[in-house]
């Protein structure tokens, strides 16, 4: 394959530094569980959905979480810290590259590949999702929200529960 | 009482003491051989009907998916007239689970070691070098016996039933008719969701819950835990002791429904003090979430949660639905697999709220996903405990009846009556 000769333009690197950037801190705030954080990552009027790939590729909508406005995103999070009876476990997120599909210079849209280690008190780390993140992101002012994440995971078998989000 | 154990008999498998259901010994949700039994009593025999898939999902001739009849795989597959076959996936010449992709379209199946190919009814169509290879002399070298019967040798065939969209499947070619296995008590409350109307499916969840099978058959015949383990139902008067409710099962007592009726929810003395899962001041940022209008069907109930013994669920809580599939995997892990649906006549509101209201159900479900946790547990505790432990299942008493309300194990006990019968344990 040929190397590109000419640097990119600034544009196109400052989008994937941020999107990079961006994604790090998500992954980050969820490892921590500053699910306050978390939703204040996204746009009023956001999709988020964890979806498995196989009602993805099928054109079929159902997801396993579905939240369609950053009220329903408190509404899981009020859920995680007050009503489901869980065991607790550790999440760390390993975000790859992304990818920038379309930058329209207000909207960047990308994608990029995750994986989701689980460590449950006392017990051995497992692989518990892997997918990839399917993104619309907002410039929005210095920084970027998140207008829709879709997170479409490989794994056919969800590890007991999922209770923390993607 | 003593639970231990030691009564072995011949058949190497332990032996419940004393009578009735009301203390299930931890060796039946624990022992390897007991589990065998199970499968080849519950799963694969005595006149079971297993759940395989709903019709919907396979709309076109030579549609197929993999499915299972507990640990077998089986292929689920739309004839060309219409009907629907189920075989197992297993090449009757060498034992290959020879189909790998978990749907699909197909006009035969066709095993990729020896080439062996099947009819979608299962019969064997025909197998390279039946009649041996001749060679240029004129010999012929190999070649099956003479007496090589094709006809005998097909994909093993199940007894098939689709009922309203429904399609359940039994390695018992001397099973009742579905109906009757299902039997005039909880049929009715099939049809009310079943009635002939076509489906849409939306999709599919999976999980795997490291507990014992049956665990989640009780899950769903124990009303006492919804409105204390779950927050949501407790709250928002979706599921708790205060409602009209009432709990009906077949004869035998393996199948059961519990139904019951929304209510305000709030605070009322008697369901809600001193639990600690109802949150008085809860309420939903996005009320979207919880958006619920009244079926022309659901004629009173608001939520009708049925077990077909051994293998699915069937869920209508609100505007939700699903079937979820038990797959059991040893004695100690199942998989469930969830499909929700909704009907053709659904308008595009309806939909979407089935959807939204998904957020309660499935692995990461705000009422659901605590299921396969507390599961979890109780398989932890059994293990720890050993042979010589029982659970208690004596809310409303030790005997089996249909119960107008939801005090009451009833439904559990009346699971493991039956079961205590077709074990012969």
């Amino acid at each position: 394959m040929q190397m590109r000769p000419q640097a990119l333009p600034l544009s196109v690197l400052e989008a994937q530094y941020y999107v990079d950037q961006f994604n790090a801190r998500y992954g980050d705030i969820l490892d921590r569980g500053d699910y306050a954080a978390w939703i204040e990552l996204f746009t009023e009027d956001c999709l988020y959905k964890v979806i498995p790939r196989e009602n993805h590729d099928a054109g079929l909508p159902l997801a396993t979480m579905a939240l369609e406005s950053q009220g329903m995103l408190k509404d899981r999070a009020y859920g995680i810290v007050n009503t489901l009876f869980h065991a607790p476990y550790y999440q760390r997120h390993v975000i790859g590259v992304a990818q920038i599909l379309n930058d329209n210079g207000s909207e960047i849209r990308a994608t990029a590949n995750y994986s989701v280690f689980r460590t449950k008190p006392g017990s051995v780390s497992e692989i518990y999702n892997v997918g990839r993140y399917l993104d619309v992101f907002l410039r929005e002012g210095a920084g970027l929200k998140l207008k829709e994440r879709v997170c479409v995971f490989d794994s056919e078998m969800i590890l007991n529960s999922m209770i923390y989000p993607i | 009482m003593n639970f231990a154990p030691q009564a072995l008999s011949t058949d190497g498998l332990p032996r419940w003491d004393g009578e009735g259901s009301s203390r299930i010994p931890f060796w039946a949700y624990t022992d390897p051989a007991v589990y065998r039994r199970e499968l080849e009593r519950m799963f694969y025999g005595n006149g079971h009907w297993c759940y395989v898939a709903l019709e919907a999902e396979l709309p076109k001739f030579g549609d197929y998916k993999i499915s299972y009849v507990g640990e077998r795989q089986v292929i689920v597959v739309r004839e060309r007239d219409g009907s629907l076959n189920v075989v197992e996936n297993r090449c009757a010449h060498r034992g290959v689970r020879f189909c790998q992709k978990p749907r699909g379209n197909a006009r035969s199946f066709v095993c990729p070691y020896h080439q062996w190919t099947y009819k979608l009814n299962g019969d064997l169509a025909g197998l390279p070098f039946r009649q041996g290879v001749k060679k240029d002399d004129g010999e012929i070298q190999g070649g099956m016996p003479p007496d090589f019967d094709l006809k005998q040798h097909g994909l093993t065939k199940l007894k098939v039933a689709v009922y309203n969209g429904l399609v359940f499947a039994t390695f018992d070619h001397d099973a009742p008719s579905f109906e009757d296995y299902i039997g005039p008590d909880v049929l009715p409350w099939l049809n009310r969701i079943f009635d002939g109307r076509k489906l849409t499916i939306l999709g599919t969840n999976r999980q795997r819950i490291p507990g014992n099978w049956k665990l989640m058959m009780e899950n769903i015949k124990d009303p006492y835990h919804p409105g204390l383990l779950h927050t949501w139902f407790v709250t928002f008067g979706l599921w708790r002791a205060d409602q009209q409710s009432r709990m009906v099962m077949d004869e035998h007592g393996r199948h059961a429904v519990m139904i019951s009726q929304r209510n305000a929810g709030g605070e009322a003395k008697a369901v809600t003090e001193g639990v600690t899962s109802f949150k008085k001041d809860m309420a939903l940022n996005d009320a979207r979430l919880l958006d619920v209008v009244p079926e022309y069907w659901w004629k009173g109930p608001t939520v009708t949660m049925i077990t077909l013994f051994p293998s699915v669920i069937i869920q209508q809580q609100v505007n939700s639905l699903s079937t979820r599939h038990i797959v059991p995997s040893g004695p100690d892990s199942f998989d469930f697999v969830w499909t929700h649906f909704g009907f053709e006549e659904d308008d595009e509101a309806m939909t979407r709220r089935r959807l939204r209201q998904a957020n309660l159900f499935g692995p990461a479900g705000f009422v659901s996903a605590d299921d396969g946790e507390v599961i979890e547990f109780s398989q932890d505790g059994f293990r720890q405990k050993g042979a010589d432990g029982a659970t208690i299942c004596e809310l409303d008493g030790r005997g089996v009846a249909p119960t107008p309300h939801m005090v009451t194990e009833t439904l559990i006990r009346g699971m493991y009556g039956y079961w205590r019968k077709v074990m012969e344990l």
